[in-house]
């Protein structure tokens, strides 16, 4: 291991495959960051992405990884975190990944909450197949598919997260690296199924929603917001005229998956097959 | 004899008290069952079959039909003769009341005992007189089944069915009714069983600890066996919102480290397709389990097929290595379940286990001594920090490692990758990542499972062929023909198969008949393309319905006497 690499760093000649200048980048400072100032091992932490240019992210740090299929990243992410407690999960992907083709998944991993962090790259925008409309495109943006512009008004993941009761619901703008790694810890630090939706502009194919965009059309959330009122937390959900960024909701009430499920806490790779006598207890109800 | 009523009259009620007593007693015994996709109402049948020898397959002769409904003489005419027992209430029976029919009180007897609710245990009655099990030997059994429900209960279920029982003592007929003897001693020691709690016996031995799966019939069943047992042997049980999440959160845990199970049926495992190739990609082992049942499409969603061996064959994209088993009897299914999970970890594949909706709700019995159990072979390394997951060995296999065992990182990915799972697209390294994935295909032919030959298949002029459920039906229709011109084969895994095939097969010599549940004889083309052995008759049945032994008895004599 070089000795100049940090904990989650990965070799100097790493090929990373973004553009320059792409909202990626800083992200993956954030994320990094976050990861660093937490003091979290490498060893016990895994990275579960899907398929696009965001999840690609785990590619680029230091850690265990399963980058899966399309949309499929928090199925895996659950079979993980239920096999081995210990493990840190956290689950990067994009946002036509998570809200597009995982959409099904995104709401049930809610409603299960058990313990992970999904971090979306939102960059309103399929880019690595060239420029499609994603779920969370702005309406009338055209598109070579769209070619009349989109149709249809954006998916809100922050309106529906709040709905299902996530414990952690927020919104950065990775432009603000230092504010998206500060949600981006305390996401990781929450128990249960946290979710910080990230705008981080796509330099190439999305002409509409760049940075100066994003800084014009955001802005911080109200000082006196209370992210523990729940009904609060969905007015800011639903605000148009600027996109509020910060920690939307917070609900530390929420009973975790695996608890309620009762899953031990020994990793599942450590168990035995059952001994012979149990075995024959479980046969003698056949007799 | 087949016990026929609607769904929700309880014809399950007198199974599930029947065969039990039956086993005690040492009949031979064999049960199995089809029913209508629907809640209440409809036309339901189990058949029971008690056996001079222990037999495994369903037969269409009726000698004694209890009928709850007046759907039952349309639907199963075809299969009563001339002195078939009819047990009906003559008003339900109405028209098709003939000689046969013995007009049975069953709701006057039921209300006699205490009410409607009791006319199972009156027809129970019935059926000990008519086989000739005596009363006072079931009384005990009887008393223990509805103890829970409280004295009155028990009583009333008592005297319904001494109420039944003389009533079956005084029909003349019945005395005509051949039961063969009781053939096994020890009927209290052994063990009862369907199908489906003998694939989840095997995934208990095979140490399966994580199960993750979305409801489909009849592949549920397993998923709610390990559910029912989840607190006694640790394992996470977790229903999927779909079965894309159920087969990505089973290659989640697995790995992870877990001995991951998924089950469903051929719709459900259409949408696994893409994660099913995953695993492949991954290296990680995943059993998957595939209850067939007719399609295409929704197809009959309660009935009985062989047609997913092409979809388990060519399911997902690219090309990797697989295994695909499909186990005919009990002993079999329990063996051949721990092999899947050994086979899925030691070669790091996904493995299919084929069944079918009759294998799953077939009852018969088995000696606990025939419940074999396999060695767990340790799957998993400690990790150091240099360890990369798809380090490049002799035989393709690298050692797995898990995340948080060992220093190591493990990463998997579902993109073309080097050694340490990192992204790649150098042609080079996709070639021999390709060559180290497939190379474990040769391995898994020489180790596949030798097929069970069924009689003298060196002598034999015609070899009879069949997989998975249809071995029972096999066995004992070569037994009932007793010709050695025609012997069987039976493979419980059916892919790959042995490089042996063709030899056992007799090398093109023999004339071969292929059996299976399906309409386009989807074994017999796997057959020739892995062997080069071409079928010269294929004996197919798409209708939904199991193969019956007169139906192979029949066809096979076709072929003798071709």
């Amino acid at each position: 291991m070089d000795k100049q690499r940090t904990a989650f760093g990965m070799p100097a000649d790493t090929d990373i495959a973004w553009c320059p200048g792409c909202g990626n980048h800083m992200l993956r400072k954030a994320v990094k960051g976050a990861l660093e100032a937490l003091d979290l091992s490498p060893e016990n932490l895994v990275m579960v992405s899907g398929i696009g240019q965001a999840a690609k992210a785990p590619q680029y740090l230091h850690a265990n990884m399963f980058n899966g299929l399309h949309g499929r990243a928090l199925p895996a992410a659950m079979g993980i975190k239920l096999s081995n407690w210990n493990l840190t999960v956290i689950v990067e992907s994009g946002d036509g990944d998570m809200y597009g083709e995982g959409g099904n998944h995104f709401l049930h991993a809610i409603r299960r909450n058990y313990d992970v962090t999904i971090i979306v790259h939102n960059n309103m925008i399929y880019g690595l197949t060239k420029g499609q409309a994603s779920p969370t495109s702005q309406r009338c943006m055209t598109t070579p598919v769209q070619v009349g512009g989109v149709l249809l008004e954006p998916f809100n993941p922050l309106a529906v997260a709040i709905s299902l009761d996530a414990p952690f619901v927020a919104r950065a703008f990775a432009g603000n690296v230092e504010q998206t790694q500060a949600i981006i810890m305390e996401a990781i630090r929450v128990k249960g199924c946290s979710i910080v939706d990230v705008f981080q502009p796509c330099v190439i194919f999305n002409k509409l929603n760049t940075y100066p965009w994003f800084r014009e059309n955001t802005c911080d959330l109200p000082e006196n917001h209370d992210p523990s009122d729940r009904m609060a937390a969905l007015n800011m959900a639903f605000r148009e005229d600027k996109l509020p960024l910060g920690v939307f909701y917070r609900n530390a009430g929420r009973e975790l998956y695996e608890e309620l499920a009762g899953i031990g806490d020994t990793p599942l790779f450590r168990q035995d097959a059952p001994g012979v006598e149990a075995f024959s207890v479980m046969l003698d109800t056949f007799r | 004899m087949v016990f026929e009523g609607a769904a929700g009259q309880g014809v399950q009620t007198i199974t599930a008290l029947l065969l039990p007593i039956l086993k005690n007693s040492g009949y031979h015994l064999f049960s199995c069952t089809e029913y209508m996709s629907r809640i209440r109402g409809g036309s339901n049948t189990t058949e029971v079959r008690i056996t001079g020898k222990k037999r495994h397959a369903y037969a269409a002769r009726i000698d004694l039909l209890f009928a709850l409904t007046p759907h039952a003489f349309e639907r199963l005419r075809h299969r009563l003769h001339d002195h078939t027992l009819i047990f009906a209430e003559k008003e339900q029976f109405g028209e098709h009341c003939d000689h046969r029919c013995i007009d049975t009180p069953l709701g006057r007897l039921a209300a006699e005992a205490g009410g409607k609710v009791y006319a199972n245990t009156v027809a129970l009655g019935i059926v000990l007189a008519v086989i000739g099990i005596p009363l006072e030997q079931c009384a005990g059994f009887l008393r223990e089944q509805f103890a829970d429900k409280g004295a009155e209960v028990v009583e009333n279920n008592l005297k319904a069915t001494s109420l039944g029982y003389d009533f079956g003592l005084q029909v003349p007929k019945a005395k005509n009714l051949k039961v063969p003897e009781p053939g096994q001693e020890n009927g209290k020691e052994l063990l009862l069983m369907d199908g489906t709690s003998a694939l989840g016996i095997g995934a208990v031995a095979a140490g399966c600890n994580f199960i993750c799966s979305y409801p489909m019939s009849p592949g549920t069943g397993v998923l709610t066996f390990l559910a029912k047992r989840a607190a006694d042997f640790g394992i996470v049980v977790d229903q999927a919102e779909d079965e894309i999440a159920a087969i990505n959160a089973g290659l989640g845990a697995s790995y992870a480290g877990a001995r991951a199970l998924v089950t469903t049926s051929g719709g459900g495992f259409d949408l696994m397709q893409e994660g099913f190739s995953l695993a492949g990609m991954i290296e990680t082992p995943i059993v998957v389990h595939i209850g067939q049942r007719p399609g295409p499409a929704t197809g009959l969603p309660t009935r009985t097929e062989q047609g997913d061996l092409a979809l388990a064959l060519h399911a997902g994209h690219g090309e990797f290595a697989r295994a695909i088993y499909a186990p005919g009897t009990l002993e079999e299914t329990i063996e051949t379940m721990q092999h899947a999970f050994d086979i899925a970890q030691k070669y790091q594949i996904p493995v299919v286990v084929l069944s079918d909706q009759y294998l799953l709700d077939a009852v018969t019995t088995i000696d606990e001594s025939d419940v074999k159990r396999l060695p767990v072979n340790p799957a998993i390394v400690e990790t150091d920090e240099y360890y990369r997951r798809y380090a490049f060995t002799e035989n393709g296999l690298s050692p797995r490692g898990v995340p948080g065992f060992g220093a190591g990182i493990v990463r998997a990915d579902s993109d073309e990758h080097d050694e340490n799972g990192l992204i790649t697209e150098s042609f080079e390294m996709r070639q021999r990542m390709m060559d180290k994935r497939l190379m474990r295909l040769k391995a898994l032919r020489e180790n596949a499972l030798p097929p069970t030959a069924i009689g003298d298949t060196e002598s034999a002029e015609i070899v009879a062929v069949a997989w998975g459920s249809n071995r029972g039906v096999l066995e004992e229709a070569l037994d009932r023909i007793g010709d050695n011109q025609i012997a069987g084969v039976h493979y419980a895994q059916v892919f790959p198969l042995g490089p042996g095939t063709a030899a056992l097969l007799g090398n093109g010599r023999k004339k071969i008949v292929v059996i299976e549940n399906n309409a386009l004889g989807q074994f017999a083309d796997l057959l020739q393309r892995e062997s080069g052995i071409v079928a010269s008759h294929r004996i197919l049945k798409a209708t939904g319905e199991p193969f019956s032994v007169e139906e192979i008895i029949e066809k096979l004599m076709e072929v003798l006497n071709g």
